[in-house]
C-alpha cells in the first residue's frame, strides 16, 4: 500500500501554522511506526496495548493543550485535535484513551480542582505515570446523567480533621477505568443549606477501600481499548479530594465538551484511513478485465466519501480557530460530533463494501474502524442527544429537559 | 561541550520524484522535505550526549536556500539548542562547496564534537564530512554504530565487512553516522512550541567555486510489463532457458 499522506482535497493544509503541521506529521509517523504494526493483533486479542503510554506522554499527548507549568506542551487547540485525528487514524481505542487522560481528567482537575490537586495530579498524569478515568455514565443513566443514583453523603465535619464523603454507586462503560490510578467520579451530594441535591467531582484513588473497576469484556467495538465498571461500596473519600470548584451538572458536561471537541477532529481521521484503504484497493482490484475504480458505482461512492471528509475537514477547522479564540459554544462542537461521527461510520462501511470479503479481514483496517465507529457515535453524546442539543439551539425550545 | 550537527534538507525517501526540464535537477514541485535520515541519527547522538554526560549546546547547521529552515526548525525541535542557515540560492552537487562553507562557519567555533549523517540520503556521496574535518585538520571516524565518550576522547565502533572494528579517537574530531547507532526520537509537542522559540542565525554561505558539476539526471527506466511462462512443472524448464536466454540474469 502507498505510503498515507493524508487526504487534503482542499489545501487544509494552508490553514495550518508550520508548528501544528509539524505536530501533525510527527504524530503521524509515530502512528504509522509504531501503532499500526502492533493494534491488528491487540485488537484481535482484546487488550489496551499500554507499552506505548511512556512514547504517548513523551510525545507530550496527554493534556497537551494545559499549561508548561504543570508538565504539559501548552500547544494550540487546532494543534491538539490534528494530533487525535492521527492517533485515531491509528485507532478509535488509541484516541479515546488520550481524550479520555486529557479532557475527561486532567481537564476537570485544571478548571475545577484545587491547587494542591493540580500539582499532585496533572504532571504525572502528562508523564503517563499515572491513568486516569472518568466516572459519570451509569448502568442506567446514560443520557440523562442528571438522573444518576450514585451518591455522596458527608461524614465528619467539613474542615475537621478526618471529614470527608461516603460514596456509594456504580458507573458504566468506563474507559482506562481498571488501569486507572485515579477517578473522576461524579455523585449527587445534598446541599445542607437548600436542601437539593447537587453534582460535585471525587477523586476516587485505586486502592481505597470498597472500590474496584472491573473490566468489560465481550466488546465488539473499540477492542484495543479498555472499558470497565467502576463499583463504589461506603467507599471514603477526604475532603481534600472533591473539586472545590465543580458545582451541578455543567461541570462533567464542560468535560464532555472538551472530549467532544477532540472526537470531532478523531474520527476524520479514522475516516481518511478507511477512505485511503478504500482509493487503493479500487485501483488494483481487477474485475471483469478493469479496476474496480474504473466502475461507476465505485467512483461515486469514493467521490461522496472525499466530499464528505473535505466537508468534516473544514468544519474542524473553523471549529479549532474558534476554540482557540474562545468563542466555540457547545452546541458548536455537538454540530461537528454529530455531523463528523455519522460521516466517519457511513465512509468506513462504504469503504468495507468496496474492499468486499477482503473489507472484513485484519489485512485492512476499515472493520476494525468501523466496528469501533459504532461506539464513537454513541459515547460522549448519542448521535441522537446531540441532534436534540443543535433542535434547542435552533428553537430555544428542549426535548429533554 | 560544544557539539556541532551538520544537516542536509532531502527529499522524502518515499516521495516519487521527477527530473526538472533541464534534465540535471530534481523537479521540486510536491516534493515533501525532510531531515536527513542519517543526519537525524547525529542529532538525536549529539542530545544524548548533551543530556546524559557532557552538558552544552547542540548546534545543528546546515546550507541552502529558505526552505532549510524548515528542517533546521525539525532538529530544534528534537532538542538542539540553536541552529545556524548558511544561505545560498544557488547549492550544486559539488559536495567540497558545502564542506568550505561548513568548515568556514566552524572554525573557532569551538566544537568539540562535529557530527555527520555518513552519507546524505539523496545523492549519497558521503563526502561532505570527511572533507570538513579534512579543511579543519581534526581526526575523522565514518559511518560510526557505537559511541562512548571518555573525557577528551572516544571510543567509536564502526561496522565494516563481516566484523566491528573499534577504534579510539581523541577530540575535537568529526565523526559521521550509521543507522543502528541510537533510535531518533518522536519530537515532542513540548519541542514543537519551544523550537519556534529558539534562534535561527542566517549568514550567507561561501561556497567558494564549483568544480564539478552534474551533466545529466535520469530516473530507471520504466519496468517492463511482465510475462506469464506457463504453468506447473513443464514451464520450470522454460523459465530457467528464459532467464538465462533472454533476461541473462543466471
Amino acid at each position: 500500500m502507498a505510503r498515507y499522506g493524508g487526504v487534503d482535497f482542499y489545501q487544509t493544509d494552508s490553514l495550518f501554522s508550520e508548528e501544528e503541521r509539524q505536530i501533525r506529521d510527527h504524530v503521524r509517523d509515530w502512528v504509522e511506526e509504531r501503532y499500526l504494526p502492533i493494534v491488528e493483533r491487540a485488537y484481535e486479542e482484546g487488550y489496551f496495548p499500554a507499552d506505548v503510554i511512556p512514547e504517548v506522554a513523551g510525545m507530550g499527548l496527554l493534556g497537551a493543550t494545559l499549561p508548561e507549568k504543570y508538565g504539559c506542551a501548552g500547544v494550540s487547540n487546532t494543534a491538539y485535535g490534528l494530533a487525535m485525528q492521527e492517533l485515531e487514524r491509528g485507532d478509535s481505542g488509541l484516541r479515546s484513551f488520550v481524550s479520555v487522560q486529557g479532557a475527561l481528567v486532567m481537564y476537570p482537575i485544571f478548571t475545577y480542582g484545587s491547587e494542591e490537586q493540580r500539582v499532585k495530579w496533572l504532571p504525572r498524569l502528562a508523564s503517563g505515570e499515572a491513568i486516569g478515568c472518568f466516572g459519570l455514565t451509569e448502568p442506567d443513566h446514560g443520557s440523562d446523567p442528571g438522573s444518576m443514583i450514585t451518591r455522596a453523603v458527608r461524614k465528619g465535619t467539613p474542615g475537621a480533621a478526618g471529614s470527608g464523603y461516603i460514596l456509594n454507586g456504580a458507573k458504566m462503560w468506563i474507559t482506562n477505568g481498571t488501569v486507572a490510578d485515579v477517578a473522576v467520579v461524579w455523585a449527587q451530594l445534598r446541599d445542607e443549606a437548600t436542601g437539593r441535591d447537587q453534582v460535585h467531582g471525587f477523586l476516587v484513588e485505586k486502592g481505597m477501600k470498597g472500590y474496584s473497576a472491573p473490566e468489560q469484556k465481550h466488546k465488539h467495538s473499540l477492542r484495543a481499548s479498555v472499558t470497565s465498571e467502576l463499583i463504589l461500596q461506603d467507599v471514603f473519600v477526604p475532603e481534600e479530594n472533591r473539586l472545590p470548584e465543580a458545582r451541578g451538572l455543567k461541570a462533567p458536561l464542560s468535560c464532555l465538551t472538551q472530549a467532544r471537541y477532540g472526537i470531532a477532529w478523531g474520527v476524520v481521521g479514522a475516516a481518511q484511513a478507511c477512505f485511503h484503504a478504500a482509493k487503493q484497493y479500487a485501483g488494483v482490484r481487477v474485475m471483469f478485465g478493469r479496476p474496480i475504480g474504473a466502475f461507476q458505482m465505485v467512483q461515486e461512492r469514493l467521490a461522496i466519501m472525499l466530499t464528505e471528509i473535505t466537508k468534516a475537514q473544514l468544519l474542524c477547522v473553523q471549529l479549532g480557530r474558534l476554540k482557540d479564540a474562545g468563542q466555540a459554544t457547545p452546541e458548536q462542537v455537538s454540530l461537528a460530533k454529530r455531523n463528523n461521527c455519522e460521516i466517519a461510520l457511513d465512509i468506513a462501511r462504504e469503504a468495507r463494501d468496496i474492499l468486499g470479503a477482503n473489507g472484513i479481514t485484519s489485512e485492512y483496517p476499515v472493520m476494525r474502524h468501523m466496528c469501533n465507529l459504532e461506539s464513537v457515535k454513541t459515547y460522549e453524546g448519542t448521535h441522537n442527544i446531540h441532534t436534540l442539543v443543535l433542535g434547542e439551539a435552533i428553537t430555544g425550545i428542549s426535548a429533554f429537559r | 561541550m560544544i557539539q556541532v550537527v551538520c544537516v542536509k534538507q532531502v527529499a522524502d525517501t518515499e516521495t516519487r520524484v521527477r527530473v526538472a526540464a533541464d534534465g540535471r535537477n530534481l523537479d521540486p514541485a510536491g516534493v515533501t522535505w525532510i531531515l536527513s535520515p542519517y543526519d537525524e541519527i547525529a542529532v538525536e547522538q549529539a542530545l544524548l550526549i548533551r543530556d546524559k554526560q557532557a552538558p552544552g549546546e547542540v548546534v545543528v547547521v546546515s546550507v541552502g536556500g529558505p526552505g532549510v529552515q524548515s528542517t533546521l526548525r525539525n532538529a530544534l525541535a528534537m532538542g538542539a539548542d540553536r541552529a545556524i542557515h548558511l544561505k545560498t540560492e544557488t547549492i550544486g552537487p559539488d559536495p567540497l562547496q558545502v564542506a568550505r562553507a561548513l568548515a568556514e562557519e566552524l572554525r573557532g567555533a569551538g566544537a568539540e564534537l562535529v557530527w555527520f549523517g555518513k552519507q546524505a540520503a539523496d545523492d549519497d556521496q558521503a563526502q561532505v564530512g570527511p572533507m570538513v574535518a579534512e579543511l579543519l585538520g581534526l581526526p575523522c571516524v565514518t559511518m560510526a554504530a557505537g559511541f562512548a565518550l571518555d573525557g577528551g576522547k572516544a571510543t567509536v565502533e564502526r561496522e565494516i565487512e563481516g566484523g566491528r572494528e573499534v577504534v579510539e579517537v581523541t577530540l575535537p574530531a568529526a565523526i559521521t553516522t550509521e543507522k543502528g547507532l541510537n533510535d531518533p526520537r518522536y519530537a515532542s509537542l513540548k519541542g514543537i512550541m519551544a523550537a519556534k522559540r529558539k534562534p535561527i542565525e542566517e549568514k550567507p554561505a561561501r561556497l567558494g567555486e564549483p568544480a564539478l558539476e552534474v551533466v545529466a539526471l535520469e530516473l530507471p527506466p520504466p519496468r517492463g510489463a511482465g510475462k506469464v511462462v506457463g504453468q506447473g512443472v513443464e514451464a520450470v524448464s522454460v523459465l530457467v532457458r528464459l532467464l538465462r536466454e533472454e533476461a541473462k540474469v543466471i
